[in-house]
C-alpha cells in the first residue's frame, strides 16, 4: 500500500471503511439495476414482437 | 497497489449516501403527481394498451420525472443550500456529489425515454424526452433565475404527463390530451404562487425572482385570482368534448367553487405582506393562512379531477352529462 507521505499533493484522500463499503453497496445496486434494465428491454421486445406477429405485423 | 479514493473536489461527498438519498434525488413527491396524472391520461385515452406495456410506460414516465428532478437538483444545489425548504436535499448536504447527480439524471433520462419508446411509441417517447429537456434546461437553467414568469412557462414541464400517458395509449396528440395539458398548465401558477406568498423570504434569499419577490405580494394575489379563473374555465373543457362525465362534472363544479372561494380569500388577504415565520414549511403567520390553504387545496383539487377521470374511464363509471 502506498505510504501517505508518498502520495501526490493533488491526490484524493483515501476512502474511510464506511465509504468503501458504501461504494461496494452502490456498485451492487448499479449491477442489479443494469440487469433489471436488460430484462425489461428483453421482456418488452418479446411481448411487442408476439403482439405484432399475432396481428400480422399491422 | 492502487488506492481506493474519495471525491474531494468542491461539491464532493463527505459522507456515504444511502439508497434513500438517491430516491430523494428523484423528488418522489413530484413523481407521485406525475404518475397519477400520467395514469389518468393513459386510462382516459380511447385505446387499450397491453397491461404489461401500460405498466412499463408508467414506470418509464416515473423514472423520466425522477431523472428530471435529479438534473434539477444537480444544477440548483447552490440555491437549494440557501433555502430552508430545500437545504436538506442530498446534494446541498454533500451526500451526493453534483457530478454524480448529473450522471444519475442523464443516465436515467436516457433509459426512461428508451423504455418508453419500446413499451409504447415514439410520440410518447418524444414527449417524455421533450418534457425532461424542458424542465431541466428551459425551466431550471434558464427561466427559474431570470424571470418572475418562471413557473408560468416552466409549468408546461409538469403539464406533459397526462399528454404522455394519452400518447402512450393512442400514439396521438388530440384535443382531449391538450385539454388535460392545459388544466395542469393553468393550475401551476396559483398553486406555486400560493406557496411563494408565504415562502417569499426563502426565494428572496436565494435570488430567485419568484412573483412575490419581483412584483410584490399584492400583484401576486391578483395574478393568482386571474389564473384561477382561467384554470377553472379549462377544467370545464373535458365536459364539452365528452371526456368528462357526471363524476368529473361534480369535481369541476363543487371542487371548483371551493378553489374559487379560497382564491378570493387570498385576494382579500394580506398574504405575503409579512414573512417573518418561515422556519417550517407549514408554520405561517395568520395573515398567510389563506395562501397556505389554497396551496394545500390546489393539490387536492387537481387530484380529485384526475381521480374522477380514472374512475370514469378505468372503472366504467362514465355517465355523460345531460345536455352536453
Amino acid at each position: 500500500m502506498t505510504d501517505p507521505e508518498d502520495r501526490r499533493p493533488d491526490a484524493p484522500a483515501p476512502l474511510t471503511p464506511e465509504q468503501e463499503s458504501a461504494r461496494k453497496r452502490r456498485n451492487v445496486w448499479i449491477f442489479w439495476a443494469l440487469i433489471g434494465f436488460i430484462v425489461l428491454i428483453f421482456v418488452t421486445t418479446v411481448v411487442r414482437l408476439t403482439g405484432n406477429i399475432a396481428t400480422g405485423g399491422a | 497497489m492502487t488506492e481506493t479514493t474519495v471525491d474531494t473536489k468542491p461539491g464532493g461527498a463527505a459522507k456515504a449516501a444511502s439508497p434513500g438519498d438517491y430516491i430523494a434525488l428523484m423528488k418522489p413527491r413530484v413523481m407521485t403527481l406525475v404518475v397519477f396524472t400520467g395514469v389518468a391520461g393513459l386510462v382516459a385515452a380511447p385505446a387499450v394498451m397491453h397491461p404489461l406495456m401500460a405498466v412499463l410506460a408508467v414506470f418509464a414516465l416515473a423514472v423520466g420525472a425522477g431523472a428530471a428532478g435529479a438534473l434539477n437538483m444537480a444544477y440548483d444545489s447552490d440555491i437549494d443550500a440557501v433555502m430552508k425548504r430545500t437545504r436538506r436535499r442530498p446534494v446541498p448536504l454533500g451526500l451526493i456529489p453534483r457530478s454524480e447527480a448529473w450522471t444519475f439524471g442523464g443516465v436515467f433520462a436516457l433509459g426512461a425515454v428508451l423504455l418508453m419508446a419500446l413499451a409504447s411509441n415514439y410520440v410518447a417517447a418524444g414527449l417524455l424526452a421533450f418534457s425532461i429537456f424542458f424542465y431541466a434546461v428551459i425551466y431550471t437553467m434558464w427561466l427559474k433565475r431570470s424571470t418572475p414568469q418562471n413557473i408560468v412557462i416552466g409549468g408546461a414541464a409538469g403539464a406533459f404527463p397526462p399528454m404522455i400517458g394519452w400518447a402512450a395509449a393512442t400514439g396521438e396528440i388530440t384535443l382531449d390530451s391538450v385539454l388535460l395539458f392545459l388544466i395542469i398548465f393553468l393550475w401551476t401558477p396559483p398553486h406555486s404562487w400560493a406557496l411563494a406568498l408565504y415562502k417569499s423570504g426563502d426565494y428572496s434569499a436565494a435570488g430567485v425572482p419568484m412573483m412575490p419577490v419581483a412584483k410584490g405580494a399584492k400583484s401576486t394575489r391578483r395574478q393568482i385570482m386571474g389564473y384561477t379563473v382561467l384554470y377553472l374555465a379549462a377544467t370545464a373543457g373535458p365536459l364539452f368534448t365528452g371526456l368528462g362525465g357526471l363524476a368529473y362534472a361534480g369535481a369541476v363544479a363543487l371542487g371548483g367553487a371551493i378553489f374559487f372561494g379560497l382564491a378570493v380569500r387570498v385576494l382579500m388577504s394580506r398574504a405575503g405582506d409579512a414573512n417573518a415565520a418561515e422556519d417550517e414549511l407549514y408554520a405561517v403567520r395568520a395573515g398567510d393562512k389563506a395562501a397556505r390553504d389554497l396551496f394545500a387545496y390546489s393539490i387536492a383539487h387537481l387530484s380529485l379531477l384526475f381521480a374522477a377521470l380514472i374512475a370514469e374511464h378505468g372503472l366504467g363509471a362514465h355517465m355523460a352529462v345531460p345536455g352536453l
